[in-house]
């Protein structure tokens, strides 16, 4: 259906932190410039399945995937890649704000800098703050440390600070589980503006959030009789929630699941 | 279309991406990682280091006509101008110090712990264990100056001056009992804190009192951990030197009166390496061989003391 | 008591009072022994303190009016005239020596005033009081005075203080009166310059290597066991590994005579180089063990961050986790530096000099330090000598206090909240 927009395509993907299988056989073809949502019950996969696209399991010691994802044309998971490269390329928001420890300004220009940046530093911070919907409310505190900032202010700093080194996906990590409604409702409104020029790909445990925000849903479940999760349904979101055809999101989405 | 994808506005001002994935040399995170791996392996250097240079020196001197293994283990005089050297006298004068100083600091730094981790307020704690890391800080040389001007006068005033000579291991081993205190203090606290709250609580509720709790679960549970900062303790006080050094007397003399001098293995070394020594001389080489005997019997305690912490972690991890 | 002739309930009431009562008896006990803590820091400190001030009965043997040169007291002549002073009352031989030791024209006012002190006036002590003896027991004092006053009509009575401003800025002397502990000072500053411009790169990077970059495999936990396992070995071993490895093997190098420098007396290697050498391979596990645990504090939630923006290692690293754990590795090698300044035992074995009354100028110096002096000193049997050790270890308190407080305060004003 959306056959060539796809942006990243996983293939026989199984995610694995040691002996334990976390994640089984997912087929999933993120689209270009739209926002994806990943929903599911807790402990089904939702967060290793999305860190799995810039690599960042491979953090945690042990973890290792078989099968394929494929972004622009190149398995992420090749000898030859570099996960600095495919970090950089495909950004990430966490769970919880965590902006670095520096003033507002270094927290957008640092990566900026790092990845040798040759523009003007001060425009970019402000064309950057500006998208993340942060400008006028930071513009003169740019020298404080980002920590004085309120909880969703930091989040959006934290979209800022993936921003700023413009890469083409983002990768949000129930990016608003830590905020109040309010803070939540800039976030979700700050991803509709985004998703012109930016892949989003958010897991959520909101499945009022995933409905509202999201363009497709990806709905994952635990596999019968096993701890490992899967995408048993990949539709826009609208089919998912109005007329799911697997039963199992049926129960999830209305509410009738465990 | 992928090529598509990575359009020049992804590029303003950034380096180019378009074979970004490719993994990059980066010869300057190579270099630090090396210089960080090296800085991590320096410290087994060190150790080969004491190893050879203990081994190889202490092999020169048993090799020497005048040494005889057997005799070094067993003699019980050490007198290198009449050739005689057993080990009996320096290390007989070690445990000695090592016992009072372990009869001090045993039931102090036990009773300090417990206190601290069961009965003191925040406040009391947050002023004591500042107390006890300053009792720690103290160099021990200074201790050494504590034993011989303060001590050893008491001692002579109280069992008479004829009884208690001027330099005497008993005042060596009290105020190196006092020097070990916040050491056992500390890490059998470590071990008393460590005992889950669940185990107190249970105890508390079949209606125990607090001494119950403290004698009868908590010092129980916590056995091990407590039997790990004893034998770090005894394994600390063999290595002490200053304080034996000034106070305890020169000279090996193999006596258990403890109102008597008689010299460590360390207080040998010190006033051994003191004078002009020269590379060559039997000297020389046995300070390397009571080097190693202490090495290897610190170390031997050392890694008992924390296989047995690292056993007591995991029975509540 | 007798269970069964009671009813259960009032011996189990009995039974929990007299349980109560132990309890309170022993929470005392608890706490006299902390106390006993307390005491023995206030008696060390005392002791000191007692020993630090007192009567003295002083003579000497010249009478220093009579080196006045036209009428000006030695303390305020140049120099050069001082120098003159002591040519012209030296003999040849003694006076070369000192030559030969040091030249005049390198030592400074202060130096050649301690040898004129040292070597003409002759001051000697007779007699000293602590502070309690001289406080409580005047009678005796004055009593002991005027016993020694019929041999020694030239001997006075003075209520003395053996730490002094100038003591401290003047250098070793074999002569109590005049001995101060410049020397030791700088020796001490120079040995732990060096130690930490060895320790504290080489121990930082270490801690970096095993909380970041170690992968968990048998190298990197040996390294660990091991660091462990060096915490524990007594200091002395660290002198003679010092010995064996600074001194005899490196000599070339801790003696100078490989970058030129030429010292008859230091050729020995035993160097303000391999004091320091051997003081930073004692306090490397320390700094190493101490900053592992502050880079283990910043939380992990900063470097996912920095990864997913698609930084390396070492720029994350760098930019965030050294700058937040820096508070900590700060202070963990303050703590580490005083445990080096207050190390006598691998100096001694190393080879610390007896008598040097003249400053260190480099490292290829020879070395005395703070704890060295203290200890030659307190091992000499005459008492005067005690008080002066009680007056260097004063000193040597006050700079472990000092940096025990730079390292709170780099704490406290460096420390960051997440």
């Amino acid at each position: 259906m959306f056959e060539n927009d796809t942006i990243i395509e996983t293939r026989h993907l199984n995610i694995y932190y040691g002996d334990f299988k976390a994640v089984t056989d997912v087929e999933l073809k993120i689209p270009a410039k739209r926002i994806t949502a990943i929903i599911g019950p807790s402990g089904c996969g939702k967060s290793t399945l999305l860190r799995a696209f810039n690599r960042m399991n491979e953090l945690i010691p042990g973890s290792h995937i078989d099968g394929e994802i494929i972004f622009e044309g190149k398995n992420l998971y090749d000898r030859d890649v570099d996960p600095v490269e495919v970090r950089y390329r495909i950004g990430m928001v966490f769970q919880r704000p965590n902006p670095f420890p520096k003033s507002i300004y270094e927290n957008v220009a640092w990566a900026a800098r790092i990845h040798g940046y040759k523009g003007s530093l001060d425009e970019l911070v402000e064309s950057t703050l500006k998208k993340a919907a942060l400008w006028d409310e930071v513009k003169d505190i740019l020298k404080q440390s980002a920590l004085s900032l309120s909880g969703g202010q930091q989040q959006r700093l934290c979209v800022a600070r993936a921003l700023a080194i413009q890469p083409e996906v983002i990768l949000m990590d129930e990016p608003a589980s830590a905020l109040d409604p309010i803070a939540t409702l800039k976030i979700e409104e700050l991803m509709q503006s985004l998703k012109e020029n930016y892949t989003i790909v958010i897991v959520t445990h909101n499945m009022q959030q995933a409905a509202r925000a999201s363009d497709y849903t990806a709905m994952m479940m635990l596999t019968d009789g096993t701890r490992s999760g899967t995408v048993i349904e990949f539709d826009e979101t609208n089919k998912i929630f109005t007329r799911p055809r697997d039963k199992r999101t049926e129960d999830y989405v209305t509410g009738r699941f465990g | 279309m992928f090529e598509q994808t990575v359009s020049t506005e992804n590029n303003n001002g950034f380096p180019k991406k378009i074979d970004g994935l490719k993994k990059k040399r980066r010869w300057s995170e190579f270099i630090i990682q090396m210089s960080l791996f090296l800085a991590g392996f320096f410290s087994i250097f060190t150790t080969l280091g004491i190893v050879y240079t203990l081994g190889k020196e202490a092999l020169l001197f048993f090799k020497r006509p005048e040494v005889d293994l057997i005799e070094f283990l067993t003699g019980t005089q050490w007198q290198p101008h009449i050739a005689e050297f057993g080990i009996l006298p320096l290390a007989s004068a070690t445990l000695l110090t090592t016992a009072i100083a372990m009869l001090i600091a045993i039931p102090l730094g036990l009773t300090v712990a417990i206190f601290l981790s069961e009965y003191a307020t925040l406040k009391m704690r947050n002023t004591l264990k500042p107390i006890l890391e300053l009792l720690a800080g103290i160099p021990t040389i200074v201790y050494g100056y504590f034993a011989l001007t303060f001590v050893t006068p008491i001692l002579r005033d109280i069992f008479g001056k004829d009884v208690v000579n001027i330099y005497n291991t008993s005042s060596a081993g009290l105020v190196m009992g006092i020097l070990i205190l916040p050491l056992i203090a500390s890490v059998s606290e470590d071990a008393l804190t460590a005992v889950p709250r669940s185990l107190r609580e249970a105890a508390y509720g079949l209606g125990a009192t607090k001494n119950e709790v403290v004698f009868k679960v908590v010092l129980p549970a916590a056995l091990s951990g407590i039997s790990a900062a004893v034998i770090l303790g005894i394994s600390r006080a063999i290595g002490e030197t200053m304080i034996v050094a000034v106070a305890a007397g020169a000279g090996p003399n193999l006596t258990l009166n403890p109102f008597k001098g008689a010299e460590t293995m360390t207080g040998h070394i010190v006033r051994i390496s003191s004078g002009d020594l020269s590379y060559d001389s039997i000297d020389y080489d046995s300070i390397f061989a009571i080097g190693l005997v202490l090495f290897l019997s610190t170390l031997i305690l050392n890694i008992i003391s924390q296989w047995i912490v690292r056993r007591f972690r995991e029975v509540y991890e | 008591m007798k269970f069964n002739s009671i009813d259960p309930k009032n011996s189990f009431a009995d039974n929990l009072s007299a349980r109560t009562r132990s309890g309170k008896t022993w929470q005392l006990m608890f706490l006299l022994a902390t106390i006993v803590a307390i005491i023995t820091l206030t008696l060390l400190m005392i002791n000191i303190i007692n020993s630090v001030f007192g009567y003295a009965i002083i003579d000497s043997k010249v009478d220093p009016a009579t080196l006045a040169v036209d009428g000006i007291s030695i303390e305020e002549q140049s120099k050069e005239q001082l120098v003159e002073l002591l040519r012209a009352n030296l003999s040849k031989g003694a006076f070369n020596k000192m030559e030969n030791e040091k030249s005049f024209t390198d030592r400074s006012w202060s130096e050649v005033l301690s040898v004129v002190e040292e070597r003409l006036l002759k001051f000697d002590v007779l007699k000293t009081w602590n502070l309690w003896d001289s406080l409580f027991k005047r009678t005796d004092v004055t009593q002991e005075y005027t016993a020694i006053l019929e041999e020694n009509p030239n001997a006075q009575l003075k209520f003395i203080s053996w730490l002094t401003w100038e003591r401290v800025v003047r250098p070793q002397s074999s002569e109590p009166l005049t001995a101060g502990i410049r020397t030791a000072i700088l020796g001490s500053l120079w040995t732990i310059v060096i130690t930490i411009i060895f320790a504290f790169p080489i121990g930082v990077g270490a801690a970096v290597y095993l909380e970041e970059y170690a992968g968990k495999n048998w190298v990197n936990r040996v390294i660990q066991t091991n660091i462990n396992n060096l915490a524990g070995v007594p200091s002395i071993i660290y002198g003679i590994l010092g010995l064996a490895i600074f001194v005899r093997t490196l000599e070339p190098l801790t003696s100078g005579s490989l970058l030129g420098f030429v010292d008859p007396t230091t050729a020995n290697g035993r160097t303000v180089l391999s004091a320091g050498l051997t003081l930073g391979l004692l306090v490397l596990p320390l700094i190493i063990i101490n900053s592992q645990e502050a880079i283990r504090s910043v939380p992990q939630s900063l470097r996912h961050a920095g990864y997913g923006l698609g930084a390396t290692k070492w720029q994350i690293t760098w930019a965030h986790v050294l700058p937040n754990a820096l508070p900590g590795i700060l202070t963990g090698t303050i703590l580490a530096i005083s445990r080096a300044i207050g190390e006598t035992a691998p100096l001694v074995v190393v080879g610390a000099s007896t008598a040097i009354s003249f400053d260190p100028t480099s490292p290829f110096s020879k070395f005395t330090t703070l704890p060295i002096q203290i200890y030659q000193w307190t091992a000499r049997p005459q008492p005067e000598w005690q008080h002066l050790a009680g007056a260097a270890i004063l000193v040597l308190l006050v700079l472990l206090l000092s940096l025990n407080a730079a390292a709170i305060i780099a704490r406290n004003k460096l420390s960051r909240k997440f």
